[in-house]
């Protein structure tokens, strides 16, 4: 119960704070660094209408698998709902024109984490106690504070004035502009992330360790 | 109503849904590889984001560049939690989150 109630105070605790912001949300000018200019040949309305049908679709397949992995009861199906939702958001890192950043997420969301979540349903799943229903006063509670989120955000996103968007960026980023950042800008960051790695996997040998 | 061409307002109001969604798997399920199921679902909300701003604002690599370290932290997580899972079943016979209320005081 306690951790449920933390999770349910830390909603509450960024609605509150949502609401605060959007009181605000009317005069903030969004500070946007001038956009490099990117040579782009002008996007036909073919383009346009194509780009926004393939957003349209992914998008609904991402509201309707996030949907059932929320209200789906057997977990199984809940990891097979979070597939969908992982490849629509796949499928809009291409739309959005980055295409290493997709078939990363494939890789190792698609491919290693729900593998992961898969067996790690099968390796516990002989428990009794195996249904895990919440009860309808904590659905009731939940969807409250979710839809007050929901609606706070949504309403600061539209309210605000994203005024600085010159024209989006229409090529992908080669790996080559990948690594040249790892090495660069970034080299400490990402030899702090190979170090979490090498400290995930003694971690996680040690806890997988037989019982003596 | 006008037609309006997708821009980054819809990416930023689909992630503020999933967003929202991976909350309530949060709140919602009791099984522990359920909540973790939830952390996955807020951790996609906010890469959507990350790209949507590197596109449609920036123009740079940044954006892209964090969240490919989001993606890092993910995979880590996920590895050290269903291993601490699996320990918590072996433990507790169950890996319902109200049960494993050892330690509470």
């Amino acid at each position: 119960m306690p951790s449920r109630l933390m999770i349910f105070l830390l909603g509450s605790m960024l609605a509150v704070g949502s609401v605060a912001l959007a009181q605000e949300a009317g005069e903030v000018e969004v500070i946007a660094p001038p956009a490099e200019p990117v040579a782009v040949a002008a996007s036909s309305p073919v383009d346009v209408l194509l780009h926004d049908g393939l957003f349209y679709l992914f998008a609904a397949v991402a509201v309707v698998s996030s949907l059932g992995v929320v209200f789906s009861g057997n977990i199984v199906r809940t990891a097979t709902w979070l597939f969908g939702t992982l490849g629509a958001v796949a499928a809009l890192f291409f739309l959005m024109y980055a295409n290493f950043l997709g078939a990363i997420q494939l890789i190792v969301y698609a491919g290693g984490i729900l593998i992961l979540i898969v067996f790690g349903v099968m390796l516990t799943s002989k428990s009794p106690w195996m249904r895990f229903n919440p009860k309808p006063a904590e659905v009731f509670g939940g969807c409250v504070v979710c839809g007050a989120l929901l609606v706070t955000l949504i309403s600061i996103l539209l309210r605000t004035n994203w005024s600085a968007a010159a024209r989006p960026r229409e090529t992908s980023h080669s790996v080559a502009d990948f690594g040249q950042a790892l090495l660069t800008d970034y080299l400490i960051p990402f030899e702090a992330a190979s170090v979490l790695l090498l400290a995930v996997m003694i971690g996680a040998a040690f806890l997988a360790r037989p019982e003596k | 109503m006008a037609w309006t061409p997708v821009g980054l307002q819809h990416y930023l109001v689909l992630a503020a849904f999933i967003f929202c969604t991976g909350m309530l798997v949060m709140i919602l399920k009791r099984n522990a590889i359920g909540m973790l199921i939830g952390v996955e679902l807020l951790l996609n909300a906010v890469n959507l984001n990350l790209v949507a701003f590197s596109r449609y604002q920036v123009g740079g690599i940044d954006g892209q560049v964090v969240a490919l370290f989001v993606v890092v932290l993910a995979a880590a997580e996920a590895a050290i939690a269903v291993a601490i899972f699996v320990n918590l079943y072996n433990n507790f016979a169950t890996i319902d989150v109200d049960r494993a209320d050892e330690m509470r005081g």
